[in-house]
């Protein structure tokens, strides 16, 4: 290019090539690029050195920080062991009313139930413990297998109606299906039950079907053996209480009638197959402490 | 020797309907089923075709004019899938926030209009666009035909093809798995054959050359073209259950299978998505300006830069994985290096507009072209900065990931093959000018807003997410459970569907524009006030 071609805004010149009418212009390389792209490559050769990086026969380079993914992790998890374990360590030593007494263990069981509660409850019991339709609310006072520090122990650590085959110390309650072609009420008595029901709940009923449904109810069914006979229930026996107006499958009329005539059976696993002994405590203490735990 | 082709050509696709029927009568599976008939169905669209041409005795074009049919059609292509693909975007990003739109209808699930939407940008948006923007790029800076003839219409029409095998595959529930890749083996197969003969064209085309040096934006196609075969027999390297089903199973298994996919994923990135429409930008943007390109000597470094160390960053998607700590290193140590050569491409996007920068006040496709450059400054700052371990540590599976590529996808690919198409649709049909550059404007501002919306929604929601599930309490327990994480992101979710919405309407104004353009249309008032504004 004896005489090359310059460009009349940038003054720069250029390659003299042309395609389709556009030219290049032959400006050098920017200098803060290339320095800058040195300085990646440079970079790049330190970090190289100071981590695993160059593939060998058998093994690799291991750095000279010979530090790895599964070493930091390692570390990282010490350390959080460290700062955890003198608390897990007393936490296994103590029944779960000791640890609700002592204010410092406590603070930590709350926490640390309510971080396995995250991950393990939610899922039924809904994220503020709210409960939902078929898995009960946690935050009041009306429990199916009684609110004491122990009985929410047991419950968590054995479940309900969970394997009962192999697992016989599960909470199992079994209210019989009275509907049906094997069920021991009519249609009719069913509807009058569930009348009486709607009495005990003290909702809009029906005063001479409710009557008759007593009868049923302390005669032939025989639902006070589990309920109680004014409906107050019977926590032993997982006998829910039928006067307040608490429902675990709705407390409308058809809902009632349903629940008599074919039951619902809900199931929760036994947690001691799953979780540790100090983490079922610390569940323990964070369902007690949500505000309708009961004094033992 | 026209009729000799055109005999052999129907030989082919007689043979092609043959095997269809037969693969389709034996079939193990419906969907296999399906997708024989739609080989057949296109097999015998291409005998009609090829037959008529054949009783009408048309004449072969002149080998001295540009093959430009297939182009136009390319264009059209991409705009038809432009939309359809951003429409399939904000209907799976609404699923996200409201999930009732599943309609508990197995094909309208989340997981599989998901590659339905990032094939149908990716491949069906940004592939045509590609394969036309390169048709016309080639034969124009080597100023000679395309080679081999019809092969360019073998190619288009194989090509939408496989576009149409993919998407109904996916509605149905078949794919192998493989981000960016779910395509089954016989489509791979497929598209093998469809892809080698757009390498036969380009190549072909480059080697016919009646210049003496190739332009930079070649280049950029050719390594486009030929990379993507490359990774995409490698990551699709499967065994089927029976040559008459769809199902097969990827000849690797754990760590080196998903570092085989993510050196497909992410060099799909790189060479799909970055190379080639890097080749676009080389040809476009000194056109539209009319300036020279920036620096000759920048172009050369940076490309051979960019092929070079791209091909490695792929290991920084599997940071702190089962992947060997040794590869992990060396992605993000490539990754780095990368975001110079990166940069390279956005110097001599930006700085070949010096001594055209006041056309920006006036040319809103200049304007488009330019931010999309911008754009993609951005995203390769971004990019290498997320493969940095630490920062990935808090990145990797949050909807930053999702914000960082669409902020390259919608900002850089979408805007700067929708200013090309509006820079070539005038010159295909031979028009003065666009039907308006009005609606380009709004195009270009709602695509803009949208974006913007799009990734800043992604950001606060991905960081957020990042955080929420590694923040401790004092005791050193979890704070967050996943599904609190969830509830969190909600408005970021309905805010990130908006701005697709917005991107959605600025295409579907292009599609407006761009059909009265064909159809020789100007909008009133507006080739006024272009002439009283030159």
């Amino acid at each position: 290019m004896a005489n090359p071609e310059r460009d009349e805004v940038t003054g720069t010149e250029t390659t003299g090539h042309e395609w389709d009418g556009i030219k290049e212009l032959n400006t050098p390389l920017p200098r803060w690029w290339v320095w800058t792209f040195y300085a990646t490559i440079i970079w790049g050769i330190g970090y190289m050195i100071a981590y695993p990086a160059i593939p060998l026969a058998h093994t690799n380079t291991k750095g000279v920080l010979g530090t790895t993914n599964r070493s930091e992790l390692k570390a990282e998890m010490k350390a959080a062991e460290a700062a955890k374990g003198k608390f897990l360590a007393k936490m296994k030593k103590m029944s779960v009313e000791e640890i609700a007494k002592d204010p410092e263990m406590r603070e930590f069981a709350v926490h640390a139930g309510k971080a396995a509660f995250k991950v393990n409850c939610v899922s039924c019991h809904g994220s503020g413990a709210q409960g939902a339709y078929g898995y009960p609310n946690l935050n009041d006072d009306d429990w199916l297998w009684g609110g004491t520090l122990e009985d929410i122990h047991y419950t968590i650590t054995n479940g309900v109606r969970y394997n009962p085959d192999s697992n016989e110390d599960t909470r199992t309650s079994d209210m019989p299906t009275f509907g049906g072609p094997d069920g021991t009420l009519t249609p009719e008595q069913i509807d009058a039950v569930a009348e009486y029901v709607l009495k005990l709940s003290g909702q809009k009923h029906d005063e001479a079907k409710a009557a008759e449904g007593d009868k049923i109810f302390h005669g032939d069914a025989g639902c006070n053996g589990c309920h109680g006979d004014k409906g107050e229930g019977i926590k032993d026996v997982g006998g829910p209480r039928l006067a307040d107006k608490i429902w675990l499958y709705k407390g409308d009329k058809a809902s009632i009638v349903s629940q008599i005539s074919k039951p619902k059976h809900g199931v929760m696993p036994a947690w001691k197959s799953r979780l540790d002994d100090a983490t079922i405590k610390a569940l323990t203490v964070y369902v007690h402490s949500l505000g309708g735990g009961a004094k033992s | 020797m026209g009729v000799t082709i055109r005999l052999t050509q129907m030989a082919l696709l007689g043979a092609g309907a043959l095997l269809s029927i037969f693969m389709m009568a034996n079939a193990v599976d419906t969907p296999f089923a399906i997708h024989m008939g739609i080989f057949l169905i296109a097999a015998v669209l291409g005998l009609i075709f090829v037959g008529r041409s054949l009783v009408g005795g048309v004449q072969p074009p002149s080998q001295d004019e540009y093959f430009d049919t297939v182009v136009r059609a390319g264009i059209i292509a991409t705009v038809f899938w432009g939309v359809i693909g951003f429409t399939m975007g904000v209907y799976i990003a609404s699923e996200l926030a409201y999930p009732w739109l599943n309609f508990d209808v197995p094909w309208l699930n989340f997981g599989r209009l998901r590659p339905v939407h990032t094939s149908a940008v990716i491949f069906a948006f940004g592939g045509n666009g590609l394969i036309a923007t390169s048709f016309y790029v080639v034969q124009r800076t080597n100023r000679t035909r395309l080679a081999f003839g019809n092969l360019a219409w073998f190619v288009f029409w194989g090509y939408q093809l496989f576009i149409v095998l993919a998407a109904t595959g996916y509605v149905m529930g078949v794919t192998q798995g493989r981000e960016y890749a779910e395509p089954e083996w016989y489509v791979d197969l497929w598209l093998t054959i469809v892809w080698v003969a757009y390498f036969l064209v380009f190549f072909g085309t480059l080697v016919k050359r009646k210049v003496s040096h190739i332009y930079v934006a070649n280049w950029f196609y050719l390594s486009f073209i030929v990379t993507i075969a490359m990774l995409h027999l490698g990551n699709n390297m499967a065994v089927p259950v029976s040559f008459f089903g769809y199902k097969s199973y990827s000849l690797f298994s754990g760590a080196p299978d998903a570092i085989t996919q993510w050196w497909y994923g992410h060099n799909a990135v790189g060479f799909f998505l970055t190379a080639g429409f890097l080749g676009m930008m080389y040809y476009f943007v000194p056109k539209r300006a009319n300036r020279p390109v920036y620096s000759y000597r920048l172009s050369i470094v940076h490309f051979w830069a960019l092929i070079f160390t791209y091909i490695w960053a792929g290991p920084h998607h599997l940071h702190y994985t089962a992947l060997p700590d040794w590869v992990q290193t060396l992605g993000m140590v490539m990754s780095i290096i990368l975001w110079m050569p990166s940069w390279g491409g956005m110097i001599n996007g930006l700085m070949t507009l010096s001594g055209a920068w006041d056309k920006l006040r006036t040319d809103p496709i200049l304007r488009m072209m330019v931010i999309s450059v911008a754009f993609y400054g951005m995203s390769t700052f971004e990019g290498p900065m997320m493969a940095i371990k630490s920062v990935n540590a808090l990145s990797h599976y949050t909807d930053w990931t999702v914000g960082h590529v669409h902020s390259g996808a919608l900002g850089w690919v979408g805007m700067i093959t929708m200013g090309s198409v509006y820079y070539i649709v005038p010159k295909l049909w031979n028009r003065a000018r666009l039907y308006s550059e009005t609606l380009v404007s709004w195009h270009f501002w709602l695509a803009t807003l949208g974006i913007v919306v799009y990734a800043s929604s992604m950001w606060v929601s991905g960081i957020m997410q990042g955080l929420m599930w590694r923040e401790y309490d004092a005791q050193g327990f979890l704070v967050y459970s996943f599904a609190e994480t969830v509830e969190a992101m909600h408005p970021y979710y309905a805010l990130r569907a908006l701005g697709g919405a917005f991107y959605l309407v600025g295409g579907l104004l292009m599609a407006f524009n761009v059909w009265q353009t064909i159809k020789g249309n100007i909008r009133s008032g507006e080739a006024v006030a272009e002439a009283a504004r030159a």
